[in-house]
């Protein structure tokens, strides 16, 4: 038995008689390898008795899960309509240019924080009242 | 002495910690408590009930000397800001310490609950009907009618599921009520699966709200024993903005794709694994405690107007001075919201637009501020509530960009499970797109000759790619199966009719677009 055959056993059976558990396991795979591949997929889908495209259909619906792996941090920024109100579109330059090829940049909508953006999070921490500056500084610490 | 620093993710963002740590250092008494909601001043500082903010860790010896005048904003409780509010559901905002039980009960809380446990259930779906209690969420459905479908059903296994998927832009309540009183959700949920006879009950939130997300387990773990049996979770989402829909979120909760159901049936009888589920938003839920602790029915049914009962915290965001939630009964209108109590925008130009209920809400016109925050004057002017989000935008917005950017996220978040959600707003975005360019040039497959009907002309003129959109919008509205399709032609069309100066001829790219087209 691999190890990642192994380590997502013990994720399936963690979650194992909760009512609707796929979601819950989908994460923790994904936190665990950063995505969530055709491997990761049909094992998941023995362990909880569905077929492949079940599971694929899933992790293909939601914008949190990947298929593929992208060790770059990723940072995310906020271009829903009270960032975008504002200002944020007009940062959007400087970031791509400050995250080069090392950061990922992804577009989210709405962190919750939309009286005070523009607004990035990277990981769990959350950064508010960008400018160019602020947002180039977030990108440039992003690890 | 006691410093009271916020530790909502909104303070975090604006640097809270550093500032609380700043305090730690010189030997204070750093007590992390939730935020009053005024956003503009976070980090906000509190050492006996006078204020400073928006604080840096420079300022700190200023404040322990009780100086720094400049950003010393005196009393909290008397600031305008709060002092001209009606909190009900935001009573606790920044008095207490979100995960502290002792704080929750030293405030009131559990009254409902132990009150609610001495009554018929039957008595308890009646006081929340007669408190006027609608639903938080947007559609603005009575309570208590719900509960009640969902008490009568037949089988046994019921659940309770909180709406916590929060995506609206320029909202942001739900993650404060959770960050800030999560006991006050979980009373009113514990309340709700008693009065509706369900033993499980789930909260869905979104995968952007980490800091609540752990605050609610926190709580939860805490509250174990007061609600027990009843068993509670958190379930967390995954980043699709349609699993807001209460239909899609029981799929997704279900561990499926996050696909609209067609109703009927209603989740009041088939919902989460088929079983009867109340299925209310937060706000919906976190208002029961207080409806529920003596008296408290009867009070409530007095705020609001008309058939809109009760307060709404109302979220002020985008480019607006002082941002923040503002709780207040129904009926106030949007000027005073945004100049009295907003301050007017951040960048101190004139307002342009305010969309009100989110990216699905419609954009208001300055011309039409006088309108009251009420369910039913709202859809009169052919405009939403939603979830009471107000976003201010000043003169430099282009609204075909924003109109633009709706259709856009209609594509981008759509189920799929309607065509036209799933196809209409691809090509929304593309007339939209001609308009702004100057209208369509001639298609190689439109002067086919087996294309009949297809103009054989010019092409299109910007004028009549409106009248496309117009029947678009109209079948997108009547033809989707839910609100993400059905309301997206609310702010395309609004912006459309108040600034179609900014539609038509906008950007020079013709000439890309013609070699596209061509
Ligand atoms: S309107 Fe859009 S999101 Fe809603 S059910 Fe139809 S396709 Fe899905
Ligand atoms: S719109 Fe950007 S945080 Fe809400």
């Amino acid at each position: 038995m691999s190890s990642k055959e192994q380590k997502i056993g013990e994720i399936i059976a963690e979650h194992h008689g909760r009512e609707g558990p796929l979601l819950p396991i989908l994460h923790d795979v994904q936190k665990e390898f950063g995505f969530v591949d055709a491997e990761a997929e049909t094992l998941i889908a023995k362990g909880l008795n569905l077929t492949r495209a079940d599971v694929h259909g899933v992790v293909s619906f939601y914008h949190d899960f990947h298929q593929q792996p992208d060790p770059r941090p990723e940072v995310q920024i906020c271009r829903a309509e009270a960032c975008k109100a504002r200002g944020v579109e007009a940062l959007m330059a400087d970031a791509e240019t400050a995250a080069g090829n090392r950061v990922k940049l992804k577009t989210v909508y709405c962190l919750g924080l939309c009286s005070v953006g523009p607004n990035a999070r990277v990981g769990d921490d959350l950064h508010a009242r960008l400018d160019a500056a602020g947002l180039t500084k977030v990108i440039e610490n992003a690890r | 002495m006691i410093v009271r620093i916020s530790d909502d993710a909104l303070a975090l963002a604006c640097g809270a910690d550093a500032v609380a740590e700043a305090f730690a250092k010189k030997g204070h008494e750093v007590h992390r408590v939730s935020s009053w909601g005024m956003h503009w001043l976070e980090p906000l500082v509190e050492v006996n009930g006078v204020g400073w903010g928006p604080v840096t860790t420079d300022r700190v010896d200023e404040i322990c000397d009780g100086k720094a005048d400049d950003i010393c904003i005196g009393p909290v409780e008397a600031h305008p800001f709060i002092a001209g509010q009606q909190r009900l559901t935001f009573a606790r905002a920044g008095k207490t310490r979100p995960t502290s039980i002792d704080d929750y009960e030293a405030t009131g809380g559990w009254e409902g609950w132990k009150r609610a446990r001495t009554m018929d259930p039957a008595d308890i779906i009646r006081e929340v009907t007669e408190s006027g209690l609608r639903g938080r969420g947007g559609a603005g459905f009575p309570a208590g009618i719900k509960w009640k479908t969902v008490a009568d059903a037949k089988n046994p296994r019921k659940y309770v599921v909180v709406n916590a998927d929060e995506g609206d832009s320029g909202t942001f309540a739900d993650r404060m009520l959770m960050e800030g009183d999560p006991f006050q959700l979980i009373e009113g949920m514990a309340i709700a699966a008693y009065a509706v006879g369900a033993q499980t009950a789930y909260i869905y939130t979104r995968s952007e709200y980490p800091h609540a997300i752990a605050k609610m387990e926190e709580a939860i773990r805490k509250a174990a024993p007061i609600i027990s049996p009843l068993h509670m979770e958190v379930r967390t989402g995954a980043g699709a903005y349609v699993c807001g829909e209460e239909t899609s979120l029981l799929n997704s909760l279900e561990g499926k794709r996050g696909e609209v159901r067609a109703k009927p049936p209603l989740p009041a009888l088939e919902g989460f694994m088929g079983c009867p589920t109340v299925v209310n938003n937060v706000l919906t839920m976190a208002a029961i405690p207080h409806i529920l602790a003596e008296g408290g029915a009867e009070e409530y049914a007095k705020l609001g107007i008309d058939r809109s009962k009760g307060t709404m915290p109302i979220q002020i965001a985008g480019n607006i001075k002082h941002g923040g939630l503002y709780e207040v009964a129904f009926g106030i209108p949007l000027s005073k919201l945004i100049y009295d109590i907003g301050g007017g925008t951040q960048s101190g130009r004139p307002v342009k637009a305010v969309q009100v209920g989110g990216p699905l809400g419609a954009y208001i016109h300055p011309d039409q501020f006088d309108i009251p925050f009420d369910y039913e004057a709202y859809a009169q002017a052919d405009a939403l509530i939603g979830h009471a989000g107000i976003t201010v935008f000043d003169d430099t917005a282009d609204m075909g960009a924003m109109a633009r950017f709706a259709m856009e996220f209609c594509a981008a978040e759509s189920c799929g499970k309607c065509t036209p959600c799933r196809i209409g707003a691809v090509r929304g975005v593309e007339i939209i797109d001609r308009i702004r360019h100057g209208g369509r040039k001639r298609d190689t497959i439109e002067l086919a000759p087996v294309m009949h009907n297809a103009p054989k002309d010019a092409g299109r003129l910007p004028e009549q790619e409106v009248g496309l959109l117009t029947d678009l919008c109209e079948t997108m509205k009547f033809g989707s199966l839910c609100a993400l399709g059905g309301f997206t032609p609310y702010p395309v069309m609004s912006a459309l009719k108040h600034w179609p100066e900014d539609f038509f001829g906008k950007g020079q790219e013709q000439k890309a677009l013609d070699e596209t087209t061509a």
